[in-house]
Order: C-alpha cells, then sequence, then structure tokens
C-alpha cells in the first residue's frame, strides 16, 4: 500500500505542478464567469443559469482535465523514459497503474472542489444561502469523471495519446446519448442498426444515468434510489475498466 | 566456499514487431552466468542488444523464450528486484523534485525504515557529491549530475546486483574517474556489477570478465586477468644508444625489428622471443646505454572486439 500511497503522491505533485491543470481550471473560471454574464442578461432567475453553467462547467472542464491527464500519464512517462526507473523496482505493474489512478483521481478531485466552491459563492452572492442540492448533481459528476479517466487509463494502456484522447472523447460523447441510440433502435426497421445500437446501449456507459443536473437546477424532485444505484453503476464500471487496463498493461512491452 | 552464481540467462530470445510481418530479433539464444561479486563488463556496438538484455532482466520486456534468474530465484517475481539497482542509459527523472525528493521517491519503491531510509539517502548525496544541490529541481541539472543522481538512486537500497547502461557515456574525464571508483567500491563491498559500454578501455580497467555482443549474439566471454597476463605478441624495448650499442645488439643476430625514431639516438627494437629481450636489455644495462622503456606487448581487449565482431560479419 505503500508504494502505491508513494506513487499517487507523486502523480498528484506532478499535475498540480502541470500547466494544462491551471489552463483547464482558467477555462472553468471563464464558463463560470460567462455565466455571471449570461445570468444578469435572461429575464428567467440568475441563479438558475448560475447553477446550470456552474455544473456544466465542472463537468465540461473536469472531463477535460480526466481525458488530458489521463492520456498523458502513461505516454509521459514512456516518451520521458521515468517509467524505467520506477517499474525496474520491487513494484507490480497493477500498483504502479493504481497509483497513478489516485493520484490522478485526486487532482480532478482538488478541481471539483475547487469548482463548486466558486459555484457556491457565485450563488451565495445571488441568493444568500448554501445551495447543498447542488451536491446531488456534483457527486455524480465526480463519479462520472473518475470513470472518464479509467478510460483514459484503458485506452492509453494500448495506444498513442492522440487515438486515446480521441477513443475517450468518444465514449464521453457517445456515453451521454446510449438512451437516445436505443430510441433509434426501436424507431427503425433496419436490423444491423437496431442490433448495432443495443449492442452499444449495453455495452458502452450510460453516463446520462448521473446526469442529476436537470433535477437540480429546476428544482424537481430526485430519486435518492436512482442517485444510489447510479454511482454504484459507476464505480463497478470504473473497477471493470481499470482491471482491463491492467490486464492489458501487464502484457505491455516497455519499450 | 563455493563462487555462487548472482546472474543465470539461459536461452533468452526476443524480437520485436516491425512490420505487419516482420520482426526484428533483437537477441537470439543468450546464454550466460555472472558470478557473485564480480564486475561483468557487457561488451558491444550501439543496437546489438544490450539494453534489451537489461529491459528484459527487469521484467520491463518480456522474453519470446529463455528464462533468467537471481541467485536462483526466476525474474518473473517482482521481489528479486529488491536486489537489484538499475541504472538506465540517459536516465530521466521526475523534472519536478528535487534531489533529495527523487532519491526519497525511488526509496519508497523498497520496504525501508525511515530513519534508514533517510540516512540512506544522505549518504548517496555524499558518495554522488550531491549534497549542495539536494533542494535544486531536477530540471536545473546538469547532464553529469543527472547521470550522478542515477546511480545514487540505483544504490540509495543498497542492493546485491548493480545493472549499469551506459554508466560513463556522457561524462567527462573526471567523471568517468569517479563512477570507475564508485563500481570498484561497491565491488569491495561484496556487490556483484554488470555494466553495459562500447568503450572498451573503461571495461577493460575495471572489468573482471566482458562478454562481446553482436547482433544480439554473445560471440565471446573473455576474462579481462588472462589478456593482462598474456604477452605472445613480444616486447618493445625503447633506448637511448650510440653506435657501439647498436653494434652489440646487431652482432646477436637474433630475431627482432630494430628501428630508429625521429630523435637521433633514440632507438625502438621489437623482440617476439622472451628470452630474447631479455639479452638485449642485458647488453642496454652493460654498454651503458639509458633504456626509456621495457614493456610486453598484450592484446588489447580492443582488438580481441574488432577480431571477434568482424569473424561474425564473415
Amino acid at each position: 500500500m505503500g508504494k502505491i500511497f508513494s506513487i499517487a503522491q507523486n502523480t498528484f505533485r506532478e499535475t498540480i505542478r502541470d500547466r494544462v491543470f491551471y489552463s483547464l481550471l482558467f477555462f472553468a473560471l471563464i464558463l463560470i464567469a460567462l455565466s455571471m454574464i449570461l445570468g444578469n442578461l435572461t429575464l428567467t432567475k440568475p441563479i438558475k443559469i448560475i447553477h446550470d453553467f456552474g455544473l456544466g462547467s465542472i463537468s465540461i472542464a473536469g472531463t477535460l482535465i480526466a481525458i488530458f491527464v489521463g492520456i498523458g500519464m502513461l505516454y509521459k512517462e514512456m516518451d520521458k523514459r521515468t517509467i524505467y526507473t520506477i517499474l525496474s523496482k520491487p513494484i507490480h505493474r497493477w500498483q504502479f497503474l493504481i497509483g497513478k489512478y489516485l493520484g490522478l483521481g485526486l487532482t480532478i478531485s482538488v478541481e471539483v472542489v475547487v469548482m463548486s466552491l466558486i459555484v457556491f459563492l457565485l450563488s451565495f452572492y445571488y441568493v444568500p444561502e448554501i445551495p447543498l442540492k447542488l451536491f446531488f448533481a456534483i457527486v455524480p459528476i465526480f463519479f462520472e469523471l473518475m470513470l472518464i479517466l479509467a478510460f483514459s487509463f484503458l485506452f492509453s494502456s494500448f495506444s498513442s495519446s492522440f487515438l486515446s484522447g480521441m477513443f475517450t472523447l468518444s465514449i464521453f460523447v457517445i456515453g451521454h446519448f446510449t438512451s437516445d441510440l436505443k430510441m433509434l433502435a426501436q424507431g427503425t426497421d433496419n436490423v444491423i442498426f437496431q442490433k448495432l445500437s443495443i449492442f452499444l446501449f449495453y455495452f458502452l456507459p450510460n453516463l446520462e444515468a448521473l446526469n442529476f443536473k436537470p433535477e437540480v437546477v429546476h428544482n424537481l424532485a430526485i430519486s435518492y434510489e436512482k442517485l444510489f444505484f447510479s454511482i454504484i453503476y459507476a464505480i463497478s464500471y470504473t473497477i471493470v475498466v481499470l482491471l482491463i487496463a491492467i490486464f492489458i498493461f501487464n502484457r505491455r512491452d516497455i519499450k | 566456499m563455493s563462487i555462487k552464481n548472482a546472474v543465470e540467462i539461459q536461452n533468452l530470445s526476443k524480437s520485436f514487431k516491425t512490420g505487419l510481418k516482420k520482426r526484428f530479433q533483437a537477441l537470439n539464444n543468450l546464454s550466460l552466468t555472472i558470478k557473485e561479486n564480480e564486475i561483468f563488463g557487457y561488451l558491444g556496438a550501439n543496437g546489438t542488444g544490450k539494453t534489451t538484455t537489461f529491459k528484459l532482466m527487469l521484467g520491463l520486456i518480456f522474453p519470446d523464450t529463455g528464462d533468467i534468474k537471481f541467485w536462483g530465484v526466476s525474474f518473473q517475481d517482482v521481489k528479486t528486484r529488491a536486489n537489484i539497482g538499475y541504472l538506465p542509459e540517459n536516465p530521466y527523472f521526475y523534472s519536478y523534485l528535487t534531489g533529495q525528493e527523487s532519491l526519497n521517491f525511488t526509496a519508497s519503491m523498497f520496504d525501508m525504515k525511515s530513519n534508514i531510509k533517510k540516512e540512506r539517502i544522505n549518504e548517496m548525496l555524499d558518495l554522488v557529491n550531491l549534497q549542495h544541490a539536494k533542494d535544486i529541481q531536477l530540471r536545473k541539472y546538469s547532464r553529469g549530475m543527472l547521470q550522478r543522481l542515477g546511480i545514487a538512486q540505483a544504490l540509495v537500497h543498497d542492493p546485491k546486483l548493480l545493472i549499469l547502461d551506459e554508466p560513463m557515456s556522457g561524462l567527462d574525464p573526471m567523471g568517468r574517474k569517479d563512477m570507475r571508483n564508485i563500481i570498484l567500491s561497491c565491488k569491495d563491498q561484496g556487490k556483484t556489477v554488470l555494466f553495459s559500454s562500447h568503450i572498451i578501455s573503461d571495461v577493460e580497467m575495471i572489468c573482471d570478465r566482458a562478454s562481446i555482443l553482436s547482433n544480439g549474439v554473445l560471440k565471446k566471454i573473455i576474462t579481462v586477468d588472462d589478456i593482462m597476463d598474456r604477452d605472445s605478441n613480444g616486447w618493445e624495448i625503447t633506448f637511448k644508444g650510440n653506435a657501439d650499442t647498436i653494434e652489440s645488439i646487431n652482432s646477436k643476430n637474433e630475431n627482432f625489428i630494430l628501428k630508429q625514431l625521429s630523435a637521433k639516438d633514440i632507438f625502438l627494437l621489437k623482440a617476439i622471443d622472451k628470452k630474447i629481450a631479455f639479452e638485449i636489455l642485458n647488453i642496454i644495462q652493460k654498454q651503458g646505454a639509458e633504456l626509456l622503456s621495457f614493456v610486453p606487448l598484450r592484446i588489447s581487449l580492443e582488438e580481441i572486439y574488432i577480431a571477434t565482431t568482424l569473424k561474425k560479419d564473415q
């Protein structure tokens, strides 16, 4: 456990000293600032825009950070040859991968916490009360980001950083449309398209299951049962994806 | 007490995919044994499979066939690496860490108690003369400093076996001397050292044995002591003498070559036979001529290396 912790700590240290992290955080701040401007311009209550944009920013900036740091994880280690000095020590490859994952997970947690604080402060500025309900959207977003991170690990365990980025981004996009895929499948007579859509629906993660933003922003009732099972679903999916990544990485030549 | 084998490599082969159906044979059926407490030089030109062998030993890449054992335990057991210190060629570290942080991170990969860890890191910084730079980020280190840090991280856990990939490359003459001294002191501490190089003089100076690798095939294993003991190429004598000395020598009418060097009264004599060489030495001394040098002509490791690598190409 000590070795995993050391790798996680070192990975976290690396990312918070990385410029990409700060530029994405800056990007998130711009999105939030934009939400303030829009909030003041629209006829609806500005607080809704603040919440909607704020949560959207946490999700998008978080996803970009997860993809960037995730695909860079192995690529940078191989490119800078730092991986040789680590993997030549008495450490299992799974320990290395899990340590890296936890370190980057911690980075994403910090990013989510910082951005949430900003959204909370903004919200407090407009309506002087703590918008605790936002947590119902932020917590599932966090688990979605951890799943996206696991996917970026999986793809980078066997492909180039560019391809890994494209694959992971595709998972993010398709993951939010799998329900639509199923609906499309039901509405078509094309058997091949039907089968493909159904396969994608069951095989790819249903990231919409982790989207509680509409309920939170529009003050709709939230099903705690649905929230609970969505998080369990995300955790289970993440574990499976990481296990596959470890399986592939264990067999890879570190040339 | 019998000498144990630190490393046993048996029938090791490794190929890499270079195209759809093409493969490059990086290592071909390598078998090699390295004894405990010996310094073993792994010679070969660039791209002959030296680094591939090391990466296989450390489990960074996987062999097509064959096995590697460290003190009888297979390389597949990651615990074997607790006894190995590895310095990769041109080592790279996390540039955002300081020298001390970097060593601390490396040490955390071993099950070391924190007080011992601290002590060892301090010792290593002293050994490689980086105490003054321990709080500086590695991005500001010079090439030589990184190489020294590389040896420190390889030794921080006090391993029994050191695997050094081109440890002298990029070092200035002083740095190379320091590196040689560190390697020799490791031997004194009972450690086994395996190091690769394409600089033959480094190997000749410090190794007990050396192997020559060419195109992924082990061509020869040489005991360096054997080279030093050998005098089959004859003897070379340089002296300052006059016409009388030369006349006396020529009167021997034996099998030797005598040449006058550019300086008028300095002569070079080559004799194949040891007995003749000593007889001529005797004449020089009797004539009162000044002896400048008297050296055995040994076949150098370089000559063996060239002969071996040329042979395989034919």
